[in-house]
């Protein structure tokens, strides 16, 4: 009776034992989590908090007379007249009408206010209309970039540098009157790069993104699953499929610059195809690719049961049949969740772009897949390392509209495999 | 896919110890048994399967010796023997379900109505639709019920019409006596019913493809009693259309459904006789000890 009593005692205490490991155990688990949690917070607030101001742009709303004797302009549809004609002009003195104070001898500090290419704004709006010449319109034109920065960040000395007291004074003048507005930067979303940070815009980058990751996926799914399917299901088992099956594994090791380099010897310089181009960008990247939706393609078809397997055999299915009818739509989700999370890795990929040339300073929005492109992660990348203080903003913000295309696509990826799942 | 499945690789590896280490308990030794040697009446007149010197081997190990059979067309015939016998493995050969085990092979005459399944040229699809197979585990596709009936049919075309596959799909669900349980949900996901209502469903895909033998490797062995004897109440119903080839642990079970009983140990074929004779009066003494509970 004792001994069983010492027994039960030793359980009880050897039990608290386990508890006490369980506990710390689980206290290291959720540290862990909290400082990812941190990390990813502070990460985000970083990029928020930097880029939410590159989302907003600074107009000048103007009444503007299109007078012809100061543009030197008669005739609005005459082309070679449009060429020479004044558009500064009109702009400095309507700026000029709204700030009181102003004198002849400010001109050149009230115009530098003004975006440099405001001018060419006008331009085309009045080619587009040439009954507007010889009226006054209502019309808003970007402010400088100096100003915009300047307005966004009040309070924030580093901002201001760029202008004089006086233009400081103007520009607070201006705001108070609703001449100089901020409102949502539709410019950002519309148009390709820019020297000037005001007109630069991600939808050049978006659009070579799409481009470059359609044919990455095109490419890269069908090989993968394809080789998935043959290196697990039909591939013999020999020193030659071992071979493969380690260099696959190495592959998807293998530092993305060096995919950039083959890209750079073979595709360009081996095949002639142009630089700078989505569908040389697609090739490199689904090289990149190609490894990771292999590897978790042939997971997904391993964790098929192989009773499944022979149920289908023991009918009287093909190979094929088995492959086709039961172990494909069951491997599936996994392979689309792979294939998802390989895409993604591939939308983030900077590093082999740059060397096939994806890094050059595009304005136009790409047309095509031979049309030169670059890219969101690169042209994070151009625009990080550029001194003006108004692309560090744009920046950030470039960087969350990558982030948000990559929660969306992992998003997709476990909606996909829900969905998919509860199909089966 | 390519390596051994886990239930074979561990009775090979049974095998090699109990060929290590005789089995201790055994009132006999293995010299009792004589290889390629079976007592009893192996062989038959009206033969479905006739198998001569068979051997199976994986890799290096001899998992069947010598081991020759006639299965008679329309008979029950139960293997039975204890775990690693080499009955599940003799059982897989009949369909060429071996044949994705790479380093599995099959020597010896092995035919079905006087044609060498193991021939080049047989089609191993064309086999399996005459030879059909149930497994010890319910293994339904992931499908509606409807579906799993339907897809043998379906991939051999055996059906051109809707309501032909319709037809198909209510007869065999009603042999495997599970049309009343079923008719109205045959959409409903196959892995939703019971385990036991998973097993007639394999029985009912099997037979749905009408073939001339069906082989069953410890159909009952993952169902309850009930469960158990509803599918050996649907062997006795089946076995007045097809030749059942059934391995079973349980010796009451194979007295039950069997006509025949073949009785394996460590790879040899030890006796064959008629299921009444093997239970009440074996002729060979490892049989005896085996069906009597002294070890096994």
């Amino acid at each position: 009776m004792t001994k069983h009593r010492s027994q039960a005692e030793l359980v009880r205490q050897s039990l608290k034992k386990r508890y006490r490991k369980e506990k710390r155990f689980r206290a290291y688990g959720m540290l862990a989590i909290a400082i990812a949690l941190a990390a990813l917070l502070t990460l985000f607030s970083d990029i928020v908090g930097k880029g939410y101001s590159g989302f907003m742009k600074t107009s000048l709303n103007l009444e503007v007379s299109l007078d012809p004797q100061v543009m030197y302009l008669d005739d609005a549809t005459d082309k070679k007249q449009l060429r020479m004609a004044d558009f500064v002009e009109p702009l400095v003195q309507a700026l000029m009408k709204e700030i009181p104070g102003a004198t002849e001898a400010d001109r050149d500090a009230v115009r530098r206010l003004i975006n440099p290419y405001a001018s060419t704004d006008l331009q085309e709006a009045l080619t587009a209309n040439p009954q507007w010449l010889g009226t006054t319109r209502e019309m808003s034109f970007l402010a400088h970039t100096d100003v915009d920065v300047y307005v966004k960040h009040a309070g924030d000395k580093a901002y201001s540098i760029k202008l004089s007291p006086q233009q400081r004074e103007w520009v607070d003048q201006l705001q108070a009157k609703g001449v100089v507005d901020v409102s949502f930067n539709d410019v950002f979303f519309k148009g390709g790069d820019s020297r000037d940070p005001s007109r630069a815009g991600i939808w050049g980058a978006v659009v070579g993104s799409l481009l470059t990751m359609f044919v990455t996926l095109v490419l890269s799914f069908p090989i993968g699953v394809a080789a998935a399917i043959y290196l697990e299901e039909f591939a013999p088992q020999n020193k030659l499929t071992d071979f493969i099956e380690v260099n696959i594994n190495n592959l998807a090791a293998v530092p993305s610059i060096i995919f950039g380099l083959l890209g750079l010897a073979v595709f360009i310089n081996l095949f002639g195809m142009p630089r700078s181009v989505p569908v040389v960008g697609g090739l490199v990247l689904t090289l990149m690719t190609l490894p990771t939706i292999i590897i978790s393609s042939r997971a997904a078809i391993k964790s098929v049961p192989p009773s499944i397997r022979e149920a289908a055999a023991g009918i009287g299915a093909s190979k094929m049949q088995v492959v086709l009818h039961h172990v494909l739509p069951l491997a599936l989700p996994g392979m689309l969740t792979g294939s998802i999370i390989g895409m993604a890795q591939a939308l983030g990929e900077t590093a082999p772009l740059l060397l096939i040339g994806m890094v050059a300073f595009i304005v136009d929005v790409p047309d095509g897949f031979f049309d030169s492109a670059t890219v969101l992660p690169v042209q994070v990348f151009l625009w990080a390392g550029s001194p003006e203080l108004a692309f560090i903003e744009r920046a950030s913000a470039a960087i969350m509209v990558l982030l948000s295309f990559l929660i969306g696509m992992n998003a997709l990826a476990i909606w996909l495999r829900k969905r998919l799942e509860r199909r089966w | 896919m390519n390596s051994i499945p886990a239930n074979v690789a561990e009775k090979t590896l049974h095998d090699e110890n109990e060929q290590q280490i005789p089995v201790a308990e055994s009132p006999h030794s293995d010299a009792d048994i004589v290889e390629g040697k079976t007592v009893g009446t192996p062989f038959a007149d009206n033969a479905k399967f006739k198998l001569r010197d068979v051997e199976v081997f994986y890799g290096e190990t001899r998992a069947i010796k010598n081991v020759s059979l006639d299965i008679a067309s329309n008979e029950v015939i139960a293997f039975i023997g204890p775990s690693g016998c080499g009955k599940s493995t003799f059982l897989r050969c009949l369909n060429r379900m071996n044949d994705s085990i790479d380093i599995c092979r099959v020597k010896g005459t092995l035919e079905l109505d006087g044609q060498d399944i193991y021939d080049p040229r047989q089609d191993v699809v064309e086999l399996r639709a005459r030879v059909g197979m149930v497994f010890q585990k319910p293994n339904p596709f992931p499908k509606s019920i409807y579906d799993n009936v339907a897809y043998g049919p379906r991939i051999h075309g055996l059906a051109n019409r809707k309501s032909d596959l319709d037809d198909i799909v209510e007869s065999s669900l009603r042999k495997a006596g599970l049309w009343d349980e079923v008719k109205d949900r045959l959409d409903s996901t196959a892995t939703g019913m019971s385990g036991g209502q998973q097993q007639r469903l394999c029985i009912a895909r099997a037979i749905a493809v009408s073939p001339e033998v069906v082989l069953m490797d410890e159909p009952c062995s993952a169902l309850d009693p009930i469960a158990t004897a509803k599918v050996e109440e649907l062997i006795a119903e089946l076995s007045e259309s097809y030749t059942i080839v059934i391995v079973t642990h349980s010796m009451q079970q194979a007295a039950r459904v069997s006509h025949r009983t073949a009785y394996f140990h460590l790879g040899h074929l030890v006796e064959v006789n008629d299921t009444n004779t093997v239970f009440t009066s074996p002729e060979h003494q490892m049989t005896e000890s085996y069906i009597t509970g002294r070890f096994g």
